[in-house]
């Protein structure tokens, strides 16, 4: 059922085209005091349907890199890229979670997943059937007329995910999605989340402040420094897909979370 | 052992619940007052000309029903006038405010600076302006009813996270959609509670039109009587104003409870709030 709409795209690396491109992308802040950069200039390039996930010290500008993708923001300097058009404003191409759900409490969950497709003006019946499909792949089946408040926070994250997914965007921007989680829901998320990219195949750009988690879901991880933020590392994960939570206790995994701590072992994460 | 017959403790209990029940309290209430007010003014020996025995203004009450439920009509409609101008108004300021930097800072310190001015000194104006009649006590109303309704309306769409915002606008949302869609229905509990402090102001703010310029409703009932020492009228004539204010409180209540059932002051039944 649900594969008839959420196409599965195999996830070899190599030849993708590349779906986000930032180059020499700065962002500098005024404020009275003066300048205050926020972002040195940055070069990347994400590639399509790859899960790419930042992790880095608070400040060092991750968040400013996310609202640049969804253009909510424009950088001092350099182009943002999107689907080979650089990003001015906000545009269809984009879906974002935050930390928290920031679901409407007076829609019931459909009405919420729906707002982006009724906001954007698109036909209703057609996306409809979708947001039950995603409601479906993400286990909320029979809680479409629910209201927020009568669930629980990982089915909230989750409703937001299948918000965040209903238009068809080409990238999911997630800042922070699990972090008002408690533990063991957050490692069932991840899992889950790992499940709802490769089943979509979507391009996944996510900010995290746990790097278990960051290795856990990444193809690749960025590592970033603080203020002004750069990118200080990147660290290709190649362990193979699916991967279960077994993964945490796998010696690769282990070395890698290592290597990635040892960026942040002077600075403060938190 | 005796074995008690089932219906009466089963009765008993039922008494029990009622007596419990959340309406029944304040009803309760208000009949140990009376009789408070009752025992005080026999124990201290005060005279009726001060403060009137509860079973005169009860036997006028009885009596003049009629008058005061004739009278209760115009304050009523300068009270409901009043209120729907300032929650009109108040909503529209609060749109302004909330949705640009510039008009708060030229406006709401002024605003805040108007609120020190005592309303009841300048509802003489109104006469002078309007006459008597309808005019100054609707304004009257709608003066005092009005800058609950801005606070409280400001402070609602002032609070919608900025994460929502961002949300919305990374959906491409007009400026227009975002309020209508977000910081509309976000403000409406805050919209709420301002609209409530606002009625019971707007009673006040009717009586005051009707103190200074006018010659029918409960104030004009009010001051005569005062004048004329009719204390068990006045003091009926301020049952009724109250009742006034219950009801209206009421209704509106009831609108609240339709309109954001969602919120979470509404998910479980309440005890009546007025």
């Amino acid at each position: 059922m649900a594969a008839r709409t959420l196409k599965l795209v195999d996830t070899a690396a190599d030849q993708r085209r590349p779906v986000i491109e930032m180059r020499g992308v700065s962002k500098t802040y005024r404020t009275r005091d003066g300048d205050v950069p926020s972002l040195k200039p940055i070069d990347f390039t994400v590639a399509e349907g790859e899960f790419v996930v930042i992790v880095g010290p608070s400040g060092c500008g991750k968040t400013t890199l996310l609202k640049m993708l969804a253009g909510l923001l424009q950088p001092s300097d350099g182009e943002v890229v999107v689907e080979g058009k650089a990003i001015t404003k906000p545009h269809r191409d984009v879906g974002i979670v935050f930390q928290t759900a920031l679901l409407l409490p007076w829609r019931n969950v459909l009405s919420n997943v729906m707002m982006p497709v009724e906001v954007k003006g698109l036909p209703r019946a057609e996306y409809e059937q979708r947001a039950l499909d995603l409601l479906k792949m993400t286990g909320l089946e029979g809680f479409e007329r629910k209201y927020p408040w009568q669930l629980s926070g990982g089915m909230q994250q989750r409703v937001s995910i299948c918000r965040a997914l209903v238009h068809d965007p080409k990238i999911v921007l997630m800042d922070e999605p699990f972090g008002a989680l408690d533990a063991m829901t957050r490692e069932k998320m991840n899992v889950e989340l790992q499940r709802i990219q490769r089943e979509t195949g979507k391009t996944v750009l996510l900010i995290t402040h746990s790097i278990p988690e960051a290795v856990f879901l990444a193809d690749r991880v960025m590592v970033m420094s603080a203020r002004p933020g750069a990118i200080a590392a990147v660290y290709e994960i190649p362990m193979p897909r699916p991967r279960t939570l077994d993964v945490l206790a796998d010696p690769r995994f282990v070395e890698m979370t290592q290597k990635i701590r040892a960026h942040f072992s002077d600075a403060h994460i938190d | 052992m005796a074995v008690n017959p089932p219906a009466r403790p089963s009765a008993l209990s039922r008494l029990g619940t009622l007596l419990n029940a959340a309406w029944l309290r304040p009803v309760l209430f208000l009949v140990f007052l009376v009789v408070l007010w009752d025992v005080t003014i026999r124990v201290f020996r005060i005279p009726p000309y001060q403060i009137p025995k509860p079973e005169d203004v009860l036997v006028t009450l009885w009596n003049d029903w009629p008058t005061l439920l004739r009278q209760a009509i115009p304050t009523t409609i300068a009270t409901v006038e009043g209120f729907l101008l300032s929650a009109v108004f108040g909503v529209a300021a609060a749109v302004l405010i909330a949705g640009s930097r510039t008009i708060e800072s030229y406006v709401y310190p002024l605003l805040v600076f108007s609120q020190s001015i005592p309303k009841i000194a300048i509802a003489p104006l109104f006469v002078v302006w309007f006459g008597f009649g309808m005019l100054p006590k609707v304004l009257s109303a709608f003066l005092l009813g009005f800058f609950p309704v801005v606070v409280s309306a400001v402070q609602g769409f002032k609070s919608v996270e900025p994460d929502m915002l961002d949300l919305a606008r990374a959906m491409e949302a007009k400026r227009l959609q975002i309020f209508r869609m977000v910081a509309f229905p976000h403000a409406m509990p805050a919209i709420f509670a301002g609209l409530k402090v606002s009625i019971t102001l707007a009673v006040v703010g009717a009586v005051v039109g009707e103190f200074v310029g006018s010659n029918d409703g409960l104030g004009f009932v009010l001051q005569r009587s005062i004048g004329n020492f009719e204390l068990p009228t006045m003091f009926a004539a301020l049952v009724v104003l109250s009742l006034i204010g219950v009801v209206l409180f009421w209704v509106l209540d009831l609108i609240e409870r339709m309109m954001i059932p969602w919120h979470a002051s509404q998910r479980h039944d309440l005890v009546i709030a007025a």
